[in-house]
């Protein structure tokens, strides 16, 4: 028996108009979902994180150029260096030699093989940053709770790459997915004082994450001590480039409190003292 | 020599008449094509991720091509029974086995200079920048590599009847030497005997095909390996090559052709 193409055509359209009322109800459910998080939620569930993860250590190998150590070669685990850059940090030479994971050569076949192999340490540098956006920007889309993915990308957007604009962009978006998290508000901060020179904004800003600091658990403080030490030594020098130097004596002495060298901040305090005594009338106030 | 130029010939010919090659590079196209208009932050300059992406396609596309292409060929024959005729005329089965490696090696060649030709497009177009020599270096490395997967595969193929199972144990061990192959010094400095030494013999006995995979030194822009170490990774590949083609001889001439 041959069907008529109008009886097909027919039967598709009744399937697809019932197909549409069952899935409906559920088609509105998964852009709840979608507005929650992104497609990649969606799609992976909780295993995207492990997707981000990966993604944020692609970031930190072309930011080495390819040398990397691989699973099998042993290398103690500690903070990328895409991460500890965001946060001011420069390899010493004692940093050089630990991260050489290749060490000498085990035989012929590890000698010869290297001769193809990227074996040299370097960082990218003169713009060439820019190549570790792609993978920062994925690692966000799977995980928009990976607070370093935004730290570390406006970080570079801003001091290497000099895109302000985006870099605020970045991490608006990080604050919106992580609402009030220091980290962000920190790095935001720094964005205000050191690229758009706008230091009322900073100083907000600085103080908003100081009180998100203040609001986290014992436990998690005693962990984040870095963080603290971050936003009250940048209120410091905020406030003694603004002048306010007893409000920068103050924020320095807060940081002395949680800092593993505090006779460097006390060297600071020192400076700013013996700068106010000099001052014929001290204009300071409280600190904000 | 020409039976062996004929018969390669053959090879040649079905490449272009089959679909695996088009598929392949037209997917590989799409993939690359996609990645590279993805706008990250605004800046067109970012161009590494795209090289990635395409060299890793590359790879996994002339492997396919070169595995699945060598797989088939002789099972194709006997199957089809045209191997009788063939071996009838004045053909011998040294001939025949070094004409069909060298068909598919030189059909996977070609492959390969489309890819690269493609990724040097892509790639120039981007960063107006044309790295001719390293490029150069990266597909006869590649291609070196791939004429030892090529000889393993025909010895896969007179071993195992089924083109599919040839095909899959050929790409596990090739991907499981490319992963993990140069790393099995350190696996087994950590292990207790015997395990030591079965790792060690493993390490020493596999070809190294890690070393023909210069895709960092392409992506990052690390510039030329040496000359001279080409041409020892490249004495390197035919020695096992020849070795894999001996054996594939040595078990060919006296297998009995009916299926």
């Amino acid at each position: 028996m041959k069907a008529s193409p109008y009886l097909v055509l027919a039967l598709m359209l009744a399937v697809c108009f019932t197909l549409a009322t069952s899935l409906e109800p559920n088609a509105a459910l998964w852009s709840n979902r979608a507005k929650s998080g992104n497609v990649f939620s969606l799609l992976f569930g909780d295993g995207r994180r492990m997707f981000a993860n990966e993604f944020f250590t692609m970031a930190d190998v072309y930011f080495h150029s390819g040398y990397y150590p691989s699973v099998f070669d042993l290398r103690e685990e500690d903070q990328k260096e895409i991460v500890a850059e965001s946060h001011g940090h420069t390899d010493s030479p004692e940093d050089e030699i630990k991260e050489d994971f290749l060490g000498k050569p085990k035989d012929w076949i590890d000698r010869f093989g290297r001769h193809f192999r990227v074996t040299k340490h370097t960082h990218l540098e003169r713009g060439n940053e820019r190549e570790i956006l792609p993978w920062l920007r994925l690692a966000a889309d799977m995980d928009p709770q990976k607070i370093e993915t935004y730290t570390v990308g406006a970080y570079f957007l801003c001091q290497h790459l000099k895109q302000p604009q985006e870099a605020e962009a970045f991490l608006r978006e990080g604050l919106r997915n992580n609402p009030g998290n220091y980290e962000i508000l920190f790095g935001l901060g720094r964005l205000y004082y050191q690229n758009y020179h706008d230091i009322d904004r900073a100083r907000n800003v600085w103080q908003l994450a100081l009180n998100c600091w203040m609001k986290q658990d014992a436990t998690l403080q005693k962990e984040n001590k870095l963080g603290f030490e971050e936003i009250t030594v940048n209120l410091a020098n905020l406030e003694r480039e603004a002048g306010n130097c007893q409000d920068a004596i103050n924020w320095f002495q807060a940081a002395q409190k949680v800092s593993p060298a505090p006779d460097v901040l006390q060297q600071q305090i020192d400076e700013i003292k013996v700068k106010m005594a000099a001052q014929p009338s001290p204009t300071n106030s409280q600190p904000h | 020599m020409n039976t062996i130029w004929a018969l390669a010939g053959i090879v040649i010919k079905e490449l272009y008449r089959r679909k695996d090659f088009y598929v392949l590079f037209v997917l590989t196209a799409l993939i690359t094509i996609a990645a590279g208009m993805v706008n990250f932050f605004d800046d067109p300059k970012i161009v590494r991720y795209v090289k990635d992406i395409c060299m890793l396609l590359i790879w996994i596309s002339a492997l396919l091509i070169a595995i699945v292409t060598t797989a088939r060929q002789i099972p194709a024959e006997r199957e089809s029974r045209t191997i009788f005729p063939l071996l009838a005329k004045p053909v011998t089965r040294g001939q025949f086995i070094l004409g069909k490696f060298l068909g598919c090696w030189l059909a996977t060649g070609i492959a390969l200079l489309v890819f690269y030709v493609f990724f040097a497009i892509i790639t120039g177009s981007r960063e107006q920048n044309w790295p001719w020599l390293t490029y150069l270096q990266a597909i006869w490395l590649q291609w070196a590599m791939l004429a030892v997967v090529i000889a393993l595969s025909l010895l896969g193929s007179i071993i195992s009847a089924a083109p599919s199972s040839t095909t899959t144990i050929c790409f596990i061990a090739v991907a499981g030497i490319l992963l993990v192959g140069g790393h099995l010094n350190t696996v087994a400095l950590h292990q207790s005997q015997p395990l030591q030494t079965i790792f060690y013999t493993i390490y020493f006995l596999i070809p190294h095909l890690e070393w023909f995979d210069i895709r960092d030194r392409v992506i990052y822009d690390w510039g030329l390996v040496d000359w001279l170490d080409c041409v020892l990774a490249t004495l390197y590949a035919a020695a096992y090559t020849g070795l894999f083609l001996l054996l594939t001889w040595l078990g060919f001439r006296r297998k009995s052709l009916n299926t």
